[in-house]
């Protein structure tokens, strides 16, 4: 028997691994995506658990929709980053700043 | 140890493994098969959840779609890895504390009595002929059907923005316009010139 909490702490450990791969990543936008989608995979976890602990399988409903936006997001996030390189042949995040004042 | 709970650990701490090293490593490639084994260690977690429609979902559409389009864009892209890697570790005592702290709140909170198995009991394994996919279709398909169309309407914005940032123009190939070749009429193509009959020299 395996307690609901177990699921959650582990959602947490992933949620937070992914929290500094952004910080330690902060430079490659390849990377900060994946740590996004590792976010996404990790409120996924909880979704799913607390799913299956209340038998209510909305949680599932839920999960289906993030997988939906979080490809959506992917395909256009990748898209930006292709043109971003196609532009200034870089995807480091230090060089695209134009917008600072 | 149960066998359902070795499985368990054994699938969470892939996960974690492959987690960390999906932020660790140096290549980008070798970050996204990292994070194919995540993504195929959480599907396994689901699966044990019962939720199967979304674990096999989560193998086919994640891992055989999106992280397809990540190695593809990650192997397209020329990337200088030696300038994305300055100052990698800057961050990590700060990163490092606030990811143990976070945790640590976290497993405090969610190690009360309320997520043990008193409150929240493993509701065990459902009949063999329960089909979670038929049942995730019904909602899907009665109370959620308008969140679902706009779920497609979503993704229909996703791949016209996708081809639409990424189409590219270039200005050295030939191709015709439709709508100006259409738009002709006679006088644009010919011109009738009056001029006097040639005469038999």
């Amino acid at each position: 028997m395996i307690p609901l909490s177990h699921y959650l702490i582990l959602g947490a450990i992933l949620f937070s691994l992914s929290v500094v791969g952004i910080f330690l990543n902060r430079k490659n936008l390849v990377i900060l995506l994946m740590a996004i989608e590792l976010m996404l995979l990790a409120v996924n976890l909880n979704f799913i658990a607390f799913s299956h602990y209340l038998g209510d399988i909305a949680g599932q409903v839920f999960v289906f929709f993030i997988l939906t936006v979080a490809a959506a997001e992917s395909a256009i996030g990748l898209a930006i980053l292709v043109v971003v390189f196609r532009n200034r042949s870089s995807i480091n995040v230090e060089d695209l700043s134009e917008l600072k004042g | 140890m149960e066998f359902k709970q070795l499985i368990f650990y054994f699938f969470g701490a892939v996960l974690v493994f492959a987690a960390a090293m999906v932020i660790t490593v140096r290549n980008p490639v070798k970050a996204a098969l990292f994070l194919v084994l995540a993504f195929v260690s959480a599907a396994g977690l689901w699966l044990l959840l019962q939720a199967e429609f979304l674990a096999i979902v989560l193998v086919l559409v994640y891992v055989g779609a999106v992280m397809v389009l990540f190695l593809f864009v990650v192997m397209m892209l020329d990337i200088n890895l030696v300038r994305l890697r300055e100052g990698f570790g800057e961050y990590l005592p700060i990163g490092g504390l606030v990811a143990v702290l976070l945790v640590l709140e976290m497993s405090i909170i969610l190690s009360t009595d309320q997520f043990g198995l008193k409150q929240m009991p493993d509701p065990g394994s459902l009949p063999a002929d329960h089909s979670n996919t038929r049942e995730l279709g019904r909602l899907l398909y009665t109370i959620y059907a308008y969140p679902f169309e706009i779920a497609a309407g979503i993704l229909l914005v996703a791949i016209v923005a996708a081809i639409a940032l990424t189409l590219r123009r270039r200005k050295d190939s030939k191709y015709q316009d439709p709508s100006q070749q259409i738009h002709i009429d006679r006088r644009t193509r010919m011109r009738v010139v009056k001029m006097r009959a040639e005469k038999k020299s």
